[in-house]
């Protein structure tokens, strides 16, 4: 009779909760992913080139910067903007507060992905550049950025990966994603168990279909070359 | 047309070009052999500035450029006078073989793509290649890749064209190829600076031979004689040490 009248109530809020947790899910993680990303993705190929190119003093600037943000716990990072900064005079919405963060925060981790990308694309074909008379900005635009792109594929498919269950610690801060919605349901429900186990279910849906993506792209970007022979050892066949 | 005097270069305390007198006139083939380790390829590359000389002059159409102190625009100057064709082909490989010929008339020439794109095919038919022009790098063998190299070279229309032992990355059937194209190009009056290990080539197609040995000019001269009498003991070791490989 209980474990009747348990089951039932337990599959009554499952499917009560489902899209009360799936909807934050839409409305705020999966935008506040995506936006964060796409903003990561431009600093991590300013800094990465940055360090590639040499530039005086901007890299060392590049090299603080990521020493500092991959030294640092991301909580921390979240506190200190959302927390902190009002004292300064500085207050920012939830939402914008953790892309700040979530960018800043993902882009020092990025940078370093694309930066090994850069230098894994032969030296050889920068120098072919120069003497077709391309600039340096041409050549990495044209040449070396392409191909790093795709050697970085698949490692900053990860991050994405990684960054989409991250964004469940800007709860901390008040954003009400999926994580913090699904809190609000154990505090009136009182079943954890239940409630973070289908939260769990949710972000792992949402990362099958990014692995799916992941997968998808991958095919896309071996036109040419994939996995196949590099430049370099085509002579040595 | 192309005169070096004096040049100079060192990586840090070592120095591996000593003062290097070069003179190419138009239309010479001039082979560059040597020992590995003698610098020859160092000087190559400081005459495309892929090597930074740290001191000496530089001729090239009668414009006269000091080494060590090269502004970024008088290389770029020079650089639309010359090409480079690597040992290891460096094409790049997220383009075609005609995309590989035509980037650098597009984005650093600012031609217009049909325009680049003819003179892209003439050059690619000039080397053989014109039924590869869809084919990526990777799916061409060494010496079509080479040849691709050679067609990208010869689109912009250089005055000289710099080879860096163009065949030395090959198997050796396929070396065949490529000096076949050179030696066409040669026919033809382009004049050409090549390090090359090939003595065939030097002694046949190579109207000019500099011998290199310790960052110096050990000898040269017209292709000929140097073959049949070269004066220095250390060019006979080396020549005798060549053919016994080529046997």
């Amino acid at each position: 009779m209980l474990d009747n009248y348990l089951s039932e109530r337990w599959i009554n809020i499952f499917i009560d909760s489902f899209w009360k947790i799936l909807l934050p899910g839409l409305k705020l993680t999966v935008p506040l992913t995506a936006v964060s990303f796409s903003f990561a993705l431009v600093i991590a190929v300013v800094t990465a080139l940055i360090q590639f190119g040499n530039v005086r003093v901007l890299k060392q600037l590049a090299r603080f910067y990521v020493w500092v943000i991959r030294g640092t716990p991301i909580l921390v990072q979240l506190f200190v903007v959302f927390y902190g900064l009002p004292s300064l005079g500085i207050v920012l919405e939830p939402f914008p507060a953790a892309v700040i963060v979530f960018s800043i925060n993902e882009g020092a981790y990025a940078s370093e992905t694309v930066r090994a990308a850069l230098e894994s694309v032969p030296k050889g074909q920068i120098e072919a550049g120069y003497c077709v008379g391309m600039s340096w900005m041409q050549i990495m635009w044209r040449i070396v950025l392409p191909q790093a792109m795709r050697i970085a594929f698949p490692p900053l498919s990860n991050s994405l990966i990684g960054l989409l269950k991250e964004t469940s610690l800007a709860a901390n801060i008040t954003v009400a994603e999926m994580f913090m919605s699904t809190q609000r349901i154990v505090a009136r429900t009182y079943e954890p168990l239940l409630l973070y186990l289908e939260v769990g279910l949710i972000y792992l849906m949402f990362c099958t279909i990014l692995t799916a993506l992941q997968h998808m792209g991958e095919k896309r970007l071996q036109t040419y070359g994939g996995r196949k022979m590099r430049q370099g050892d085509a002579g040595h066949r | 047309m192309l005169r070096v005097r004096g040049l100079r270069k060192s990586f840090g305390s070592l120095e591996v070009l000593k003062n290097i007198d070069l003179d190419v006139n138009k239309g010479d083939v001039v082979a560059i052999l040597g020992p590995s380790g003698s610098g020859k390829t160092t000087f190559l590359r400081c005459l495309n500035f892929l090597e930074t000389a740290d001191a000496g002059s530089y001729t090239l159409d009668g414009k006269t450029y000091t080494l060590g102190r090269t502004s970024r625009k008088e290389i770029a100057e020079i650089r639309r006078k010359t090409a480079f064709v690597f040992q290891n082909f460096n094409l790049f490989s997220n383009m075609t073989a005609l995309q590989n010929v035509t980037e650098g008339l597009i984005t650093a020439r600012k031609m217009k793509r049909y325009q680049a794109e003819e003179i892209g095919r003439m050059a690619l038919d000039k080397v053989g290649m014109s039924e590869r022009a869809g084919y990526y790098p990777h799916q061409l063998s060494g010496g079509q890749q080479q040849r691709v190299a050679i067609a990208r070279a010869l689109a912009t229309n250089p005055e000289i064209i710099f080879f860096d032992e163009p065949t030395s990355a090959l198997d050796p059937e396929l070396t065949g190829e490529v000096l076949n194209v050179m030696r066409q190009l040669a026919g033809e009056g382009m004049t050409m600076l090549v390090v090359t290990h090939e003595i065939a080539f030097a002694r046949h197609v190579s109207n000019r031979v500099i011998f290199m040995d310790e960052g110096v000019v050990l000898e040269s001269g017209e292709s000929r004689g140097f073959f049949e009498a070269p004066g220095e003991k250390r060019v006979r070791e080396f020549l005798r040490a060549l053919e016994k490989r080529d046997v």
